[in-house]
């Protein structure tokens, strides 16, 4: 059952990545002038109201200086998994501050709708690496900084509701060495994370209001 | 017995860093996720303090506190439990020889106010100089931390939080002798404070 829906998953990425090319691939055409089409050219991918769409993340709900600090990584590259150098680096080249801080706030106003897309069976088990993470391994609690509902706060994203597929590839990216932001915890944090571990929080958070 | 190997050895398989048990280097990197790379301090969801330059006998006692539940922090207790004395005494002593910069960021506005309450005390409100206790650089000594370079939220949160946080329970803790002082404090007087040790070198 649990291969069954795998399939289905990477059924559903194939298609939305077609899509995603085709998008890029349009991409200086509609680099960002006016609010409505800065706005229509992120939901292109991240889906309408932001609500993201598998490998696009949602925006709706995030907080905004995170948005806002993704963008300016984007733009110094320092954010390098494939999906971000392949369509992030250029989807924010024609994007000056005050337009990234427009979209972020616009974006952070939507109300989140959770993907709920993960693993109800692993689900407990990853509410309790959130919560306590597991000190004998060394893994730490995610809830310290992303908070006790997964709502972020500041740069540090909210988790809450995002998709499942997302949050496990950031985990496994982190782990092989791909950066977020500089300073950023969290590819310490990830090298801890065992796959099953991986799979228990992506499940967790996915379910997360 | 067999029951008894297989779980024990599911479970190993579930940890797939090995290599990262145990060794005071994989604690340290584990404590430093929180506290920072320099043990500086960082503001995630709540404020980590600063460990840095910390007093190796104030942060055992801390740990131990944890434990003991006489300082109440949920995450704190689960990282502390598996920690056992000569693990603690280990990272207290690293800490200890830290000296990053302080973190910084906190509001500049009441920072000579705040000087004159750690150096003076307000004699009005019965608080007495921080620094009588924390030195006159905020250094602490033995089991009376460090404030110098601390973090402001976190120096704010707990001279605020003082009568929820520490000395819980009813087993003896030397933190109780703060709660008069923090009591005595108002909130702009905390802030003031908290701001001027958070940028003591």
């Amino acid at each position: 059952m649990h291969v069954v829906r795998k399939l289905e998953v990477m059924k559903r990425i194939g298609l939305k990545i077609a899509i995603l090319v085709m998008i890029a691939s349009t991409g200086p055409v509609w680099a960002g002038d006016g609010d409505g089409a800065g706005v229509r050219n992120c939901t292109w991918c991240h889906g309408t109201s932001g609500q993201g769409y598998m490998v696009a993340p949602r925006l709706a709900g995030q907080r905004p200086q995170y948005i806002e600090s993704q963008i300016r990584s984007f733009h110094e590259r320092t954010r390098d998994n494939p999906f971000s150098k392949q369509y992030m680096w250029g989807a924010v080249a024609a994007l000056g501050p005050n337009a990234a801080h427009d979209l972020a706030i616009y974006f952070a106003a939507i109300a989140p709708k959770p993907a709920n897309d993960g693993d109800r069976n692993l689900a407990a088990r990853g509410r309790t690496i959130y919560l306590e993470g597991i000190p004998e391994a060394n893994i730490v609690s995610c809830y310290a900084c992303h908070g006790p509902n997964a709502e972020g706060v500041r740069e540090i994203p909210r988790l809450g509701g995002l998709a499942y597929f997302y949050l496990k590839g950031r985990l496994e990216q982190w782990g092989q060495g791909y950066h977020s932001g500089p300073g950023s915890p969290m590819p310490m944090v990830a090298s801890h994370l065992g796959p099953d571990e991986i799979e228990a929080l992506a499940s967790y958070l996915s379910f997360v209001r | 017995m067999l029951a008894v190997i297989f779980p024990a050895a599911g479970h190993a398989q579930d940890r797939t860093m090995p290599a990262r048990h145990g060794g005071l280097e994989a604690k340290l990197e584990y404590c430093k996720t929180c506290h920072g790379l320099s043990g500086q301090g960082y503001m995630g969801y709540f404020p980590m303090p600063r460990l840095a330059g910390q007093q190796p006998e104030y942060l055992e006692a801390q740990l131990r506190a944890f434990i003991e539940r006489r300082r109440t922090n949920p995450i704190m207790f689960n990282v502390a439990h598996v920690l056992n004395p000569s693990m603690m005494a280990a990272l207290a002593a690293h800490f200890r020889d830290l000296n990053p910069r302080p973190f910084g960021g906190a509001p500049r506005g009441s920072l000579a106010t705040g000087k004159k309450i750690f150096e003076e005390g307000l004699p009005e409100s019965n608080v007495p100089a921080c620094s009588a206790c924390h030195g006159t650089e905020g250094k602490g000594q033995n089991e009376i931390p460090r404030l110098a370079g601390q973090l402001y939220a976190y120096t704010v949160g707990q001279l605020t939080g003082w009568r929820t946080e520490r000395g819980q329970g009813t087993a003896v803790d030397t933190s109780a002798i703060m709660a008069p002082t923090a009591h005595n404090l108002t909130r702009s007087q905390v802030e003031a404070v908290a701001a001027y040790v958070s940028y003591l070198q």
